[in-house]
């Protein structure tokens, strides 16, 4: 490497130099940075979506009157990026029969971290696989040390017919509220 | 704040590296000249930016290369903006590495001891061109994938390992995912990755012989910080400008309609800096491609690699400098001839005007409801009655019918008119052109048919001629209970607001105008002679009667010359149906007109 010059004292033109330097070399830089940066945060504007939305699930008829929870897919059509896909199942829910004509439902994610709660024969309960979360029937944190920081998510559901239908919404995991995904 | 940047600095010694970057001495002073290799390295550094926010949202396969370019330019916040710059800093870079290359020659910056880095430009060269032509492929649209398919077989035709070599980039014996997976491993990763070795290598060798001065020396040595870095920062920024003004200009980069293997686009050209190369290859004749294509480029590229030694006399340099303006002017004329060429060929200009379209119209499919099936984009196209109706007919039905007197793609057949031309065909309008004693017998309707002195023709010259006023009406309105049969969804609107006229149009049709002596409508006669009217010209009328017109149902026996398509398997089913679809105006995006 040759040596530098780099002795000479700055003069005010030397300063106004190198702030137009600095400044043009940002602008020029950022410019595509800033192009690059709306792509990367493109996501936070868009929403999910096929939830918040009255979808029929399945007839009253096909759910048992024993009080078990079956778990059903819940189908909506669904825009993925570039494609379009009409009527795909976008979720599941747990319904149970709580009358002759009443029905509870449950969102299958679990509240903690989004895992997939299965329902466990032997205990009647929901367990969360992951971390062990255990809920009652009803929905309600069976474990006073269970990682889940709130019930299983119910959701809306009204007889039309014969036909059971639930307003279908993923809620955010990890908080002690329920607010909507 | 001190300590930490003096802790910092004592770990990884930053001050010595920034002290040494910003203050390599510049013999004779900053200078525009020397502003090149900053371009360059500010544009690569673009591209990678630009790149990378393209990798987000990029999915390269044959399903998904076009459809996810399609949702980056048009859905995603920033998208076009991003896909601008790196299209148009692209062939920036082709430029500025010309005019660097000239510079280094003109200067003398090739010369002992820097050969071996004028050999390390030159492969930075020749990777920016492979980032281009492999970039040029990604979009997977009609013009990259054709283009790059030539340029692919090309490269097979180098003698011995071209066809392995072939296989090797494109994956296999035919273009698809593999091409996509393999092209874009090569322009995302093995070549940018390449490029930035090399570049470190070449700032290196460039930092340790230290820049070449243009002599005389006009002013005294300065240090590169801050005259050449303002000058460096002003060009750079008056490359982005200009890169900027192009993007904003066609609003991103232009992308065509999707990759078709079985729809050639005839318009497939390189990009432009490949052009000269294109229009050199027209002089080779079959056979002697590889003298064109490998040997004497590769000639070339040999005695530019070589310029280091024969600079080394005076006289050397000169044929240097000499031969890289011949090899330019070559390259510009070479260009200006492929230009000059492709204006005067219309099939050139018509396959860019359809490519146009169809790029226009599987935007408006894209955007529409039913938005891009798994399927991929070409599906909406191939199932668009816009776009496959007009094919279709100008190869099947122009060589007798016309479509407003074109072949429905815009063209006049060599063959005369010989059948009725069936734009606004089933429509009111149409109706009262053929039921007009003036018309009926002129070549668009049955002029150039078997029934020129038909039934129908006398009926219409003598009898419909001779109607009196009140006739008249009720013609009128018998058209437009015929035309509503068709359900047309231009005259949606209309046929609903006559529902009366159309009711006694029905009526009429049998009692007061005779139609039903040769036509059935909503009737039986198995004695009718002409075609059966009930639900004339609606889609399952139309489709039944392209798939056989010769059916009783229709003329029977007296068909004239039209092919039965449907029976005898000329047209599939889908065919016929996006005939008849584009015939009846009934396609998306047209429900404007209902």
């Amino acid at each position: 490497m040759r040596d530098s010059v780099a002795n000479e004292k700055p003069n005010r033109r030397d300063f106004f130099k190198r702030a137009a330097a600095v400044f043009l070399g940002a602008v020029a830089a950022l410019t595509p940075i800033m192009a690059a940066l709306a792509v990367l945060l493109d996501p936070l504007r868009r929403r999910e979506q096929g939830t918040g939305l009255w979808v029929r699930v399945v007839p009253l008829a096909a759910l048992p009157n024993n009080g078990v929870p079956q778990k059903f897919a819940v189908s909506a059509d669904r825009t993925d990026a570039w494609n379009k896909y009409p009527n795909v199942p976008v979720g599941a829910v747990y319904l149970r029969r709580t009358g002759p004509e009443t029905v509870a439902a449950f969102n299958a994610i679990c509240p903690h971290a989004g895992g997939f709660i299965d329902y466990a024969e032997p205990c009647h309960c929901f367990v969360c696989p992951l971390h062990n979360s255990r809920f009652g029937l009803d929905g309600s944190i069976q474990d006073p040390k269970s990682p889940s920081p709130r019930p299983m998510d119910s959701l809306e559901v009204e007889i039309r017919g014969d036909e059971i239908w639930v307003r279908f919404e993923d809620f955010q995991a990890g908080i002690r509220r329920k607010i909507p995904a | 704040m001190k300590n930490l940047f003096d802790w910092l600095d004592q770990r990884t010694g930053y001050r010595k590296i920034t002290q040494d970057v910003l203050y390599e001495n510049v013999p004779g002073g900053s200078r525009w000249r020397y502003v090149w290799g900053s371009t360059l390295t500010f544009a690569f550094v673009v591209q990678i930016i630009t790149g990378m926010a393209l990798w987000l949202g990029y999915a390269p396969s044959s399903r998904t290369a076009w459809e996810s370019v399609f949702h980056i330019q048009n859905n995603i916040a920033g998208g076009w903006i991003v896909r601008g710059l790196h299209h148009y800093t692209a062939q920036a870079m082709t430029i500025l590495l010309v005019l660097h290359l000239m510079q280094v020659v003109i200067d003398g910056a090739y010369k002992a001891p820097r050969e071996v880095n004028f050999w390390f430009g030159l492969l930075l060269l020749l990777l920016v061109l492979a980032l281009s032509l492999t970039g040029y492929l990604l979009p997977w649209d009609q013009k990259g994938f054709w283009a790059t398919k030539v340029a692919t077989n090309i490269a097979a035709i180098t003698p011995g390992i071209g066809r392995a070599v072939q296989q090797i980039l494109v994956g296999g014996p035919d273009y698809g995912n593999a091409t996509l997976t393999r092209f874009f491993a090569l322009h995302a990763g093995i070549l940018p990755g390449t490029v930035i070795l090399l570049i470190v290598v070449h700032i290196y060798l460039f930092r340790r012989h230290g820049l070449t001065a243009k002599t005389p020396l006009r002013r005294p040595d300065a240090a590169f910080w801050p005259d050449q870095v303002l000058k460096d920062s002003v060009a750079c920024l008056a490359v982005l400008a200009a890169v900027l003004v192009l993007t904003v200009r066609h609003h991103g980069a232009e992308l065509g309609p999707p990759a078709d293997p079985t729809n050639n686009f005839s318009a497939a050209r390189p990009e432009w800096y490949f052009l000269f190369l294109f229009q050199f290859l027209k002089y080779f004749p079959g056979g002697t491609e590889a003298i064109g294509a490998i040997w004497i480029p590769g000639a070339i590229l040999l005695l530019i690699f070589l310029m280091p030694f024969l600079g080394k006399w005076k006289l050397g340099h000169r044929f240097n400098i000499g031969f890289l303006f011949c090899l330019l002017a070559g390259g510009c004329i070479l260009t200006w001839r492929a230009v000059a060429e492709d204006r005067g060929k219309p099939e050139v200009a018509a396959a860019i005007k359809n490519a146009e379209e169809s790029a226009a119209r599987i935007k408006a499919l894209a955007e529409s409801p039913q938005g891009i099936p798994a399927g991929g984009a070409l599906l909406l196209l191939r199932q668009d009655p816009l776009t496959q109706g007009p094919r279709l007919f100008a190869r099947h039905c122009a060589s007798c019918h016309r479509f407003g007197g074109q072949d429905g793609l815009g063209n006049i057949p060599a063959e005369p008119e010989t059948a009725s031309d069936l734009k606004g065909y089933g429509s009111r309008a149409w109706l009262a052109g053929l039921l007009d004693p003036a018309q009926v017998d002129s070549v668009h309707y049955f002029g150039g048919t078997a029934w020129k002195n038909g039934r129908m023709a006398k009926f219409v010259k003598k009898k419909a001629a001779a109607f009196t006023p009140e006739q008249k009406a009720t013609l009128a309105k018998v058209i437009e209970a015929v035309s509503a049969e068709a359900g047309l969804p231009a005259q949606e609107k209309l046929d609903a607001a006559s529902v009366a006229d159309i009711q006694l149009g029905r009526t009429s049709f049998n009692d007061d105008l005779t139609c039903g002596e040769c036509h059935t409508f909503h009737n039986h006669d198995d004695n009718a002679t002409a075609p059966d009217l009930t639900g004339y010209a609606s889609r399952e009328w139309l489709i039944s009667f392209i798939g056989d017109p010769a059916q009783d149902r229709f003329f029977g026996k007296r068909n004239d010359r039209m092919p039965s398509f449907g029976a005898k398997k000329i047209l599939d089913a889908e065919s016929i149906g996006l005939v008849a679809d584009w015939l009846r105006g009934d396609w998306a995006g047209n429900e404007a007109l209902r």
